[in-house]
């Protein structure tokens, strides 16, 4: 019993008094590191033994090597950490050679030689005695990698080290934080690092200033921390650590709030967008296409055709596909309009059952000529990937384009018909088809120009959602009744209603999604839809006058 | 007493309506007999298979009916009609779902298989009393009446008319799809009920009941048939057919137009009911597919394909339009929809008065059909007018 307390107690003692030593040079090396720059390479001598040293050492003396890599300057230390952090540092059994898995899947893996980095072909699995780590080494791991970071002339990668630290900064590196907050000329870098002292500080010593320093945090490991604080024996610290709780849940419940905003007005703008052609041709020309969902697919098919057609290229492809969108969509649109929609002029009715009709082989078309399986669209780099606003708040940066691309397209429809010949053409003979002829506009060309305007705007709203739905045959279905409920809701004939009762019966959606499910949201708006409609037969901003008649 | 009886009485008296009943009756007791008396392998044999789809087309018809009553005849396009149709269904369904009692994959005597499998503890209370077979049928009237009456009641009240009308009836549908996809609604979800044993005590899947089944399609048919006719044919139907071809005027004449609608609309509502209800047991099976608005649009075009205001014209645009269904889904399943979707824009486009209007300007469809929606087309006749408010 005392003999192996003793051995314990020599384990610990040992590991502790190795980080403590090696501690020094490592902040040394951290310091010095920038201005050397780190392309140093350890001989293969060297590096063959430190790595032996971390295959053989016990756990404890690992801590110790660990930080002699890191130390080393040696470029591939890294990789040789991060491999070894996630058990892919293996060695070679019966041999002395290092390699790393690069791929760990099926019986051969592929592997690559640790200290040349080149590729060593594949290698069966039981020949691989991969090193072990613990949780404990990966931990320290972390750490020895950020404080790299932490050093490093690139502020992203510092700023981005500083965020990896909180929650995992350990005694040793507490005590060797302050220099490098003192150093660091980022303000934001310097607040982060803060937090991550502060954290560590409160949970080992409870000290109130740390509370204070955090108490403004959205950070998950700061708000674990000041709960850990809450729950302590220290009266004044858990009443401290409380009040600072209920400030954090006021903020958190703050940005919840814009986060469900910014997705109702994401919703809501993609609902704009495919309700707005629709706008046009059944609320301006009174014609009830049932086929607007399938000309928003085909915009949407248009986006992916372009990338096949631009491989490697997606960036680009998505931006020829707004024009190609419209024109596919546009071109559609009038051949529907001269074949089907020109016979059944005033009888809207029948308008709908024929071009419902053109909805089902449309859909059909696609499934027998392309494929009834969801289409592939790459998202562009420039569009992936979200704006961080805080720690609890980030917005998907593919959302925010669209709802500036639907403002966009708005915005260039309200011109089109307040500023141009032909949106003066297009209310002139929709007020009144027979006085517009007999003041010599082309009644029919005029159909035919609004017809494609608002399908190819139908192309432009698919080419928005390929980024952000399933390219499908069903694309359209989808979508069909809803942007009817949007331009009925926002009254016909109403450009300024559409955008209105798109926006909030995107944050109506969003807003009830909490606490009713998706479904039941939906549900709820539909409902409320139709009661709405019985109390306003004619939307929300109804026309008036001799227009209203039609 | 006196007056009732003649608004029943009348439409025997239509030649349409006797030609009807004759052809409805002899082919509903031919395909019996047919079935029963001759032995199977015999080339005029009718299987039971074949009795069963027919079942369903009859079904089909009876909802077809009631779509025409309000199209045709009152001037609203509901694009929600299968929701009335699903409602019937699934009130005929949880009746048989109580019948299975015990029977179920885990034996559960109050609650159906997918309640025990949700870990639900006790039957929801609108699960209540569909035990009984008589309350279950009336429920089959009124779940689809009542939603007709609350829906319509608003509808007319304001005045929603024309499209506005079509493309809520649309939402209305859509809405329950949603919902009864669900599970926690209590109506099995996305499956559905199904995997029914029993109706009123006899085996579902026995020859006597299938035939049973058919037949009472049939003479539910030509009893909603009848009514329909009666209705046309009153004072009601002539006031209901001044609301369609001029509403405005109608008010203006002192008629309570809204009073109208939401009479017809809601018998209309309840005949599709009853048409789900016989629909039922006879696919098996009910799920919220039922209520999606494709199927409800598709009733739509059975009767414009057979033509509107004639009610004979919607079960045959039914009638034609799933046995071609039948037939093309089996022999080339890709292209049914390319075919539907021509049916669409063939009908509205060429042939608006549908098939019924080549038998009414033709007669009895001496000439063929494709000589005969050339000339209409190249005359330019128009349709019915629309109701426009």
């Amino acid at each position: 019993m005392s003999i192996s307390v003793a051995i314990m107690f020599r384990g610990c003692w040992q590991w502790m008094l190795l980080v403590y030593l090696l501690s020094f040079p490592l902040f040394a090396a951290a310091q010095s590191e920038p201005a050397t720059g780190q392309s140093a390479r350890l001989s293969d001598g060297v590096a063959q033994s430190l790595l032996t040293q971390l295959a053989e050492a016990r756990n404890p003396a690992k801590l110790a090597v660990i930080d002699e890599i890191a130390m080393s300057g040696d470029e591939r230390a890294r990789g040789w950490l991060e491999a070894f952090s996630a058990s892919k540092l293996a060695r070679l059994k019966d041999a002395e050679r290092f390699l790393i898995i690069d791929n760990n899947r099926g019986r051969e893996w592929a592997v690559s030689d640790a200290l040349s980095g080149e590729s060593a072909g594949k290698v069966s699995r039981r020949d691989l005695k991969a090193l072990r780590s613990n949780n404990s080494l990966r931990g320290h791991i972390d750490g020895v990698l950020s404080m790299i970071d932490l050093s490093s002339p690139d502020a992203e990668v510092r700023l981005a080290a500083a965020r990896g630290l909180r929650g995992s900064v350990d005694e040793a590196m507490a005590e060797r934080l302050p220099s490098l907050i003192e150093q660091e000329g980022d303000d934001a870098i310097r607040a982060t690092l803060k937090e991550a002292l502060a954290i560590q500080q409160l949970e080992a010593t409870g000290d109130p200033a740390a509370l204070k320093t955090l108490s403004g945090s959205l950070n998950a490991a700061a708000i674990a921390a000041i709960n850990g604080a809450a729950a302590s024996d220290d009266p004044q610290l858990a009443q401290g650590a409380k009040v600072a709780l209920a400030g954090i849940e006021q903020k958190l419940q703050l940005n919840s709030g814009l986060e469900t905003l910014y997705f109702g007005l994401s919703l809501g703008s993609v609902l704009v967008l495919a309700a707005i052609g629709l706008a046009i041709t059944f609320g301006v020309m009174g014609v009830i296409n049932m086929a607007h969902g399938e000309l928003i697919m085909l915009g949407a098919y248009t986006t992916w055709g372009m990338q096949q057609l631009l491989p490697g290229q997606p960036g680009l492809a998505l931006l020829l596909s707004i024009p190609a969108g419209f024109l596919v969509a546009a071109a559609v649109g009038v051949i529907i309009e001269r074949s089907v929609i020109q016979h059944l002029k005033g009888r809207p009715l029948e308008t709908l059952l024929a071009t419902f009709g053109i909805s089902l082989i449309l859909q059909q078309l696609v499934r027998t000529t392309i494929s009834p399986l969801n289409r592939i669209v790459v998202t562009p780099e420039w569009m992936s990937g979200s704006l961080m606003i805080n720690e609890a708040l980030s917005l998907t940066l593919n959302r925010l384009y669209i709802i500036g691309f639907a403002l966009f397209v708005f915005a260039g429809l309200m011109l089109i018909m307040r500023r141009t010949r032909l949106g003066l053409e297009v209310r002139a003979v929709t007020q009144n088809r027979a006085m517009a002829r007999s003041m010599g506009i082309k009644a029919t060309r005029v159909d035919i120009m609004t017809f494609a305007l608002g399908s190819g705007v139908a192309g432009l709203a698919g080419v928005a959602l390929s980024q952000i739905t399933n390219v499908g045959p069903n694309l359209g279905q989808n979508y069909i009744i809803d942007s009817f409920m949007v331009v009925v809701f926002g009254g016909v004939g109403n450009l300024w209603g559409t955008l209105v009762a798109g926006m909030s019966l995107g944050l109506l959606n969003q807003f009830l999604e909490p606490w009713a499910g998706a479904v039941l949201a939906k549900i709820v708006v539909l409902v409320f839809i139709i009661l709405f409609i019985q109390k306003r037969p004619r939307g929300l901003f109804p026309q008036k006058g001799r227009a209203a008649e039609g | 007493m006196p007056d009732s009886r003649s608004w029943l009485a009348r439409p025997f008296t239509e030649r349409s309506t006797q030609i009807f009943l004759a052809v409805l009756t002899l082919s509903v007791l031919a395909i019996t007999l047919l079935h029963v008396l001759l032995p199977e392998g015999h080339p005029l044999h009718v299987s039971t298979f074949t009795v069963t789809l027919l079942g369903k087309y009859l079904c089909y018809a009876l909802l077809a009916v009631a779509v025409d009553l309000v199209w045709g005849y009152l001037g609203i396009l509901s694009l929600g009609h299968g929701a009335f149709f699903a409602l019937g269904g699934y009130a005929m369904g949880m009746y048989l779902m109580r019948e299975i009692g015990d029977r179920g994959v885990y034996g559960n005597p109050e609650l159906p298989d997918f309640m025990v499998f949700l870990n639900w503890q006790e039957l929801p209370w609108f699960w209540q009393g569909f035990d009984m077979p008589a309350f279950a049928f009336l429920m089959v009237l009124l779940a689809p009446g009542l939603l007709a009456l609350v829906f319509g009641f608003l509808a007319f009240r304001s005045r929603v008319t024309g499209v506005y009308l079509s493309i809520i009836t649309q939402a209305l549908t859509f809405a329950l799809m949603l919902a009864f996809f669900r599970n926690e609604m209590g109506f099995g979800g996305n499956n559905g009920l199904t995997d029914f044993k029993d109706i009123l005590g006899f085996d579902l899947r026995t020859d006597t009941v299938r035939i049973a089944l058919f037949i009472a399609s049939g003479v539910a048919l030509g009893l909603g048939y009848l009514l329909c006719r009666g209705i046309v044919g009153s004072k009601l139907g002539r006031l209901s057919i001044a609301c369609r071809d001029a509403e405005a005027r109608t008010r203006f004449l002192g008629y309570r137009v809204e009073r109208v609608q939401l009479f017809i609309f809601v018998v209309s509502a309840m005949l599709a009911g009853v048409a789900g209800a016989l629909y039922v047991p006879q696919v098996g099976i009910i799920n919220p597919g039922e209520f999606s608005p494709l199927f409800s649009i598709e009733v739509v075009v059975w009767v414009a394909l057979g033509g509107r205001a004639t009610l004979y014209g919607a079960v045959l645009g039914a009638l034609i339009v799933n046995y071609a269904k039948t037939v093309f889904t089996g022999i080339m399943p890709d292209a049914w929809l390319f075919a539907l979707g021509g049916l669409f824009v063939l009908v509205t486009v060429l042939l608006p008065k549908g098939i019924a209007g080549l038998f009414a300007q033709r007669g009895w469809g001496r000439r063929s059909q494709s000589s005969a929606a050339k000339t209409e087309s190249a005359s330019g006749s128009r349709p019915i007018e629309e109701a426009t408010a």
